[in-house]
């Protein structure tokens, strides 16, 4: 099927919801393929499909048609065993709503994913205090999430995403509960992550965060309305190896090959 | 290994949620202690009956007259057991399995001292009683050979008559009146300490003479004052159904029974006695087993109630878990272990609390019944209540799993 070089590889995605007797086309078709060390940003108005699209990149949700690819493999064809474990180790996820656990002070919620990769328990707190010291919280570990403010919640959310250091950042508006300088300062990590190697997609109702990325994709209704990368939406919509030609929005910083392990030690 | 991973995840699970962490071990806590408690009051109550019956002999036969089945004296007892049958089966001769035989003759009466009266029950017997019914005196001594044969104006008394009518128990020479005759009280007897079954605190013992011929109005058969049953022992426990059979042929042979007729007395044995109360015993035990159940239901239904109450919360938690990489599997041994843990601790409080009442109750002096709680009670109490939490607990998990992590965290 597609390109194998890339990272993410949609072809003709769609998500039907049955609400009784009507249809919600969540997604009507979307072909879309995302490289590795690419930094995406998704628009969109309100319910045009983008939360619903990262659900399925993350392997959270499943299409209700359509091919959807990770790395060359077919999502449709991993065992939950294999898709867990993706989840865990490649997959980093902020999610829109944060989801933390309840009463649960925040340096174990950091820890989860850790805990799930078999890291033992005195490196994984250790890593979880430097996940959140990351994302300016190591004052607050020890709060429950009703001890925190919204957009302390979020960061604690994003420290959880990346603490076992993904290869592939999925952001569902990320900046949404933060303040102007709390935000650039997330972004700026995520940025510098993404310098080290780190495939970044943001969901964005920021413009000025949209116009950071090297690539930003419109939704509206279920479909992608335009790409900034006009050259992966061909008519295919399979792109076939990494186009230079499409000029960057800003400036793209060169991506320095480096292992994921001296990536991470580098924060 | 792997298995022990799951135990602090569980623990911080429950320390999460205190609340409901208790309420569900609230349930396994009064199922637990409940079924203990009850079960171990029947079990208590029927061993101590058992006691007190094995406690009075297992060789002792007694002989008491059948019921008038029939006409105006339907349900009275037929006045054929008289003292002629009693002087016929001591003789060892005809009877080698035998070897006491204690006539009795009882009723209640009014017994008087000073200005203190006390309505007891007064039994006319020989000297024999003591030893068949295992009697122990507390003052003085039980009736002598003597006193029997010249049916001699003199009482053994209960500690519960003693204190009523004297205010006291050391009483030995002092004189009560019966029906206007003075008897000499001769000896007291020990407090059973047991209010209950086979208690003779509250009565008295005369000589069977004085009562036949002074005290009640006795019918006679053929000639021969009646009794109202006689208690006989045997040589041996192994050899009490060989006495019942010669006790039988005389008294058949005696009463003048036709091959055709019923016995006109019944003989009842300690093993048989035992028998009986094995039967009343098992009633009441299987009364206390279904009240027993009853609150391993509703410590169950409290079980069930929180555990379906937390399905959203942890349905959410499960996706969320999954979502950063959990395996079913994980998930589904952190439900285990943790209802693991918090049955086990309800059940140990549980158990604990009953048998702290267990231990109180011992401490109450008097208190007629012990608590026994059995290991089997144990294991029903502790294994019903945890499989209530089991089986509640790994509900939401194992729904929860088969769902795409993103369905699990929208569950409302
Ligand atoms: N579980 C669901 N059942 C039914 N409809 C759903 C469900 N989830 C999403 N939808 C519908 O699918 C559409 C896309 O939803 P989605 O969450 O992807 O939007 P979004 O672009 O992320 O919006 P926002 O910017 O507000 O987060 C919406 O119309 C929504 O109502
Ligand atoms: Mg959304």
């Amino acid at each position: 099927m597609a390109d194998s070089s890339a990272l993410v590889d949609m072809h003709d995605i769609s998500k039907v919801y049955q609400m009784g007797e009507t249809k919600v086309h969540a997604l009507n078709g979307v072909t879309l393929s995302i490289e590795e060390g690419e930094y995406v940003a998704i628009v969109g108005t309100s319910g045009s499909g983008k939360s619903t699209l990262m659900n399925i990149i993350g392997l959270l949700d499943s299409p209700t048609e359509g091919v959807f690819a990770i790395r060359g493999q077919r999502a449709s064809g991993l065992t939950g065993r294999q898709m867990a474990d993706l989840r865990n180790m490649e997959i980093g996820f902020v999610f829109q709503q944060f989801n933390l656990l309840a009463r649960t002070p925040a340096w174990r919620q950091v820890e989860l994913p850790l805990f799930y990769a078999n890291v033992a328990r005195s490196a994984s707190r250790k890593r979880a205090l430097e996940a959140l010291a990351q994302v300016g919280l190591a004052e607050r570990a020890d709060h429950r999430p009703d001890e925190l403010s919204g957009g302390q919640q979020q960061r604690v959310a994003i420290a959880r995403a990346l603490v076992n250091r993904p290869s592939l950042l999925l952001a569902d508006e990320p900046t949404g509960a933060l303040d102007t300088r709390t935000g650039e300062e997330v972004m700026a990590l995520f940025e510098k992550l993404h310098e080290e190697g780190l495939t970044l997609v943001i969901i964005t109702h920021d413009q000025e965060i949209a116009e950071r990325a090297h690539r930003v994709i419109t939704m509206r209704d279920g479909v992608i309305v335009s790409d900034s990368d006009a050259a992966t939406t061909t008519a295919s919509g399979f792109r076939n190896g990494l186009s230079g030609a499409a000029p960057a929005p800003l400036p793209r910083p060169v991506a320095i090959e480096q292992d994921k392990e001296k990536m991470y030690e580098a924060v | 290994m792997k298995l022990f991973r799951y135990f602090p995840v569980a623990v911080d699970s429950i320390a999460a949620n205190k609340m409901r962490a208790s309420l569900t071990m609230l349930g396994i806590i009064i199922g637990v202690a409940a079924v203990l408690t009850i079960l171990g009051v029947g079990r208590g109550a029927s061993a101590n009956i058992l006691d007190e019956v094995a406690s009075q002999g297992t060789t002792r036969l007694t002989i008491s007259p059948s019921t008038e089945s029939e006409g105006e004296g339907a349900g009275a007892p037929v006045q054929t057991l008289t003292m002629g049958d009693v002087r016929a089966l001591s003789d060892a001769a005809f009877h080698p399995d035998i070897v006491e035989v204690v006539p009795q003759y009882g009723g209640s009466i009014q017994l008087v001292a000073g200005s203190n009266n006390k309505q007891t029950r007064v039994t006319g017997t020989t000297a024999d009683y003591a030893e068949v019914h295992r009697l122990e005196m507390a003052e003085g001594r039980f009736l002598t050979e003597d006193e029997i044969a010249q049916m001699s104006n003199v009482i053994v008394i209960g500690t519960a008559v003693a204190t009523d009518l004297f205010e006291r128990t050391q009483v030995v020479g002092e004189s009560v009146r019966i029906d206007g005759e003075p008897f000499t009280v001769v000896g007291v007897l020990k407090e059973s300490g047991n209010a209950g079954f086979g208690s003779n605190d509250d009565s008295g013992f005369i000589p069977i003479g004085a009562a036949h011929g002074r005290i009640f109005n006795v019918p006679r058969y053929r000639g021969e004052y009646i009794v109202t049953s006689v208690s006989a022992n045997a040589v041996s426990e192994e050899r009490v159904e060989a006495a019942e059979r010669q006790i039988e042929q005389t008294l058949r042979l005696r009463h003048g029974l036709g091959a055709d007729d019923d016995n006109d007395f019944t003989i009842s044995t300690q093993a048989s006695l035992l028998d009986t109360i094995g039967t009343v015993t098992n009633t009441l035990t299987l009364l206390l087993s279904s009240i027993a159940a009853i609150s391993l239901v509703v410590g169950g239904i409290g079980i069930m109630n929180i555990m379906l109450v937390s399905v959203t919360e942890r349905t959410k938690e499960i996706g969320l878990r999954k979502a950063l990489g959990a395996h079913t599997s994980d998930v589904l041994l952190q439900f285990l272990i943790e209802s693991l843990v918090l049955t086990l601790l309800g059940g140990l409080i549980g158990i604990a609390i009953s048998y702290g009442l267990a231990l109180l109750v011992q401490r109450i002096p008097n208190f007629p019944i012990d608590l026994l709680i059995g290991v089997d009670a144990l294991v029903l109490a502790v294994g019903v209540s945890a499989s209530c939490g089991l089986i509640f607990g790994l509900y939401p998990a194992l729904r929860a799993t088969r769902l795409d992590p993103i369905e699990a965290l929208r569950y409302e």
